[in-house]
């Protein structure tokens, strides 16, 4: 279909996290793939409902632990051995024992930075600006209400037909999101 | 603010038939459990408490900054430390708000990978202690020398004009590393768990700063599933590897003692031991902080006595691991036929630091065998008290190990004795001021217990089994 211009998507509004996995369901059955859903705490039924893949994030995570194991080590190698050799008690330039407790920090603290920087990246935030947030009513999404957004990207996208199906999931009510 | 309060303290009364009082009062619904604590947050007035007690720490943060101004001035000799005795209440106190700090990451990392919902209502606030903990802990490093501008550089590898680099093979070292990467990823920690609370107080507050800052602090969240999925994953995967990394941080720093040769500093008991008293002291904290917070802003609802309990189990079983390790100690140095260790431990018992050392026993290993009775662990006023008695025990442990080892060492030549000045004194008073004003900061500014997931422990977060699969 035709991408209207002004229109997001549509919106609809449910009043509890049952309602709108099986919204949710239903939706995907239906064929809609451009959609996300929109619920206060997570739910982890909804990724899959959805249809949503398993995320990339803990390959992410596990390059940065690499990089912290292997750039931690080689700076303690390169400083101790190679710029700044030190005799200090006799211990060889290279004593990887002693390097040990800095390689361990390091693996943690890039991992864990690529983990919640991954997280970030992935999901597109910081946004400043989202469509989703011109409808008044979604500021309750982050307290008690749950939301299900049908994209006009969709193919199956059609501003009547669409209405009329999310109606016929029985929500609080269905809106426009303008763009 | 009036909601409706239930008897949670009769915990016959709270869950029918099993004694056992619940995480959360029943009554709550997604609506009322996020105004209850948004509210403490979005309020214009905070309650009169609030002001007594950020007041009074802003007042001690004041000695603090005099007495850091003095030193820097005059230098460490208007400290008690001298020769042999130069290790003295900088790395006293620094040993012991690390361990205070070690609580937090333990709520929010091993609990979760443990499951273990009861650490919702208090994982929040024990992850932010921790972290201002830790800026208590980092000042005294800093400090120590008295001229901090040199710190830079024996401490943090990067290229100076001297072409000088740190000793990476010198455990004060791996302790820079250890201690950076515990506030980094305890930072973290904490922030990924704000940002959803961050969009509701965004969607909730009334002022345009409010709106604003919240709005920027949350980064644009919007509460979308693929976002969740990814931000569980990323939670999950920073609990995994805060624990290994709990585990490490009091680890490295009692290496800081336990690679010296000093006697009663050179023993191998010294890593598990000074983990379990970092959990010990954490948890002892915690329960010092938690108990008048929850009276004062009547959060009885979400922190009940299903928490303290637990926590005062915590405290028994770590308590009773730290025992364990006075007594191997003791024995060891006995056992081990070493003359110096023998001394050094009789020295201990009975020589001019006897009383702080009995004092120590007292508080850490006779008061905490109170908590093996219900009794104890159910009357929220003794439970008070005995979290501030370990509180000062675990200092003194710190005190004990440091100044007993270093003032009788192998040479009665090179005896002396330490005793603290007014400015030792001031300093860690101060630091106490500095850790209870950014407490009270924070829990004017950010919502002190995490919202989105006291939603989803509610009853109503449940979705039917039939719904999950197509």
């Amino acid at each position: 279909m035709a991408i209207r211009s002004g229109i997001y998507g549509l919106m609809a509004e449910f009043d509890d996290p049952n309602a709108l996995v099986a919204a949710t369901h239903r939706a995907h059955r239906q064929g809609y793939r451009r959609m996300d859903a929109y619920s206060p705490f997570p739910i982890e039924e909804l990724h899959e409902a959805l249809g949503g893949r398993h995320t990339r994030l803990p390959l992410v995570a596990l390059a940065g632990g690499l990089l912290g194991c292997v750039g931690g080590y080689a700076l303690q190698y390169w400083v101790s051995a190679i710029a700044y050799p030190l005799n200090v008690g006799g211990k060889p330039f290279h004593s990887w024992p002693a390097f040990i407790p800095v390689t361990f920090e390091c693996t943690i603290l890039v991992a864990a930075l690529f983990a919640v920087l991954g997280m970030l990246g992935l999901n597109g935030l910081p946004m400043p600006y989202h469509a989703v947030f011109n409808v008044p009513r979604f500021a309750l999404a982050s307290r008690n209400r749950f939301f299900l957004c049908i994209e006009a990207t969709d193919e199956r996208f059609d501003v009547e037909g669409t209405r009329r199906f999310l109606e016929s999931l029985s929500p609080r009510e269905v809106t426009t999101v303008g763009e | 603010m009036a909601e409706s309060i239930v008897p949670i303290e009769d915990p016959s009364q709270a869950v029918v038939g099993t004694g056992v009082p619940p995480v959360i009062a029943p009554g709550y619904t997604f609506g009322s459990v996020t105004d209850k604590i948004s509210s403490i947050v979005l309020t214009r007035k905070p309650p009169i408490g609030w002001w007594i007690g950020f007041l009074t720490a802003f007042a001690i943060v004041n000695v603090l900054m005099i007495s850091i101004t003095y030193l820097l001035v005059k230098g460490t000799g208007i400290w008690g430390i001298n020769i042999p005795v130069g290790w003295g209440f900088a790395i006293v106190n620094f040993v012991w708000w690390i361990g205070i700090g070690h609580a937090g990451t333990l709520i929010s990392a091993i609990l979760l990978l443990l499951k273990q919902t009861w650490r919702t209502s208090i994982n929040r606030f024990a992850e932010a202690m921790t972290l201002f903990a830790v800026s208590c802990a980092a000042i005294f490093p800093v400090i120590h020398t008295g001229r901090p501008w040199l710190a830079a550089y024996w401490l943090f590898p990067y290229p100076n004009t001297m072409g000088v680099w740190p000793q990476f093979r010198s455990p004060l070292i791996w302790d820079v590393f250890a201690v950076s990467t515990y506030a980094t990823v305890s930072f973290l920690f904490w922030f990924v768990g704000l940002i959803p609370d961050l969009a509701t107080l965004r969607d909730r507050s009334q002022s345009r700063v409010g709106r604003v800052m919240y709005g920027v602090l949350a980064m644009g969240w919007r509460g979308s599933a693929r976002h969740w999925h990814r931000y569980e994953t990323a939670y999950l995967l920073l609990a995994g590897l805060a624990t290994p990394l709990v585990v490490s941080v009091h680890t490295v720093v009692s290496f800081d003692f336990a690679i010296a040769i000093v006697p009663g500093w050179h023993t191998t008991i010294f890593p598990p031991y000074f983990v379990a008293g970092a959990i010990y002291s954490g948890f002892a904290m915690v329960l010092t902080l938690s108990i008048p917070i929850r009276a004062i802003y009547g959060l009885e609802d979400f922190i009940t006595m299903r928490h303290l309990q637990n926590m005062a189990k915590i405290l028994l079983v770590t308590g009773l691991i730290v025992a364990y390790g006075y007594m191997i100690e003791a024995f060891i140095a006995w056992y081990g036929g070493n003359t110096y260790e023998a001394f050094m431990i009789w020295n201990r018992m009975t020589g001019p630091y006897a009383p702080v050392y009995w004092s120590l026993i007292f508080c850490n290993v006779i008061v905490p065998q109170a908590l093996w009775f219900k009794r104890v662990r159910t009357h929220v006023p003794t439970l008070f008290v005995i979290s501030l008695i370990v509180n000062v025990g675990m200092w003194l442990e710190r005190f004990v190990i440091v100044v007993t080892s270093l003032h009788r060492d192998f040479l009665p030549s090179a005896w002396g004795m330490y005793s603290p000045t007014i400015w030792d004194w001031a300093t860690y008073v101060g630091t106490i001021g500095l850790f209870l004003m950014l407490l009270f900061l924070f829990l004017r500014f950010l919502p002190m217990i995490s919202i989105f997931e006291m939603r989803s422990i509610l009853p109503e977060a449940k979705v039917d089994e039939d719904l999950r699969v197509i």
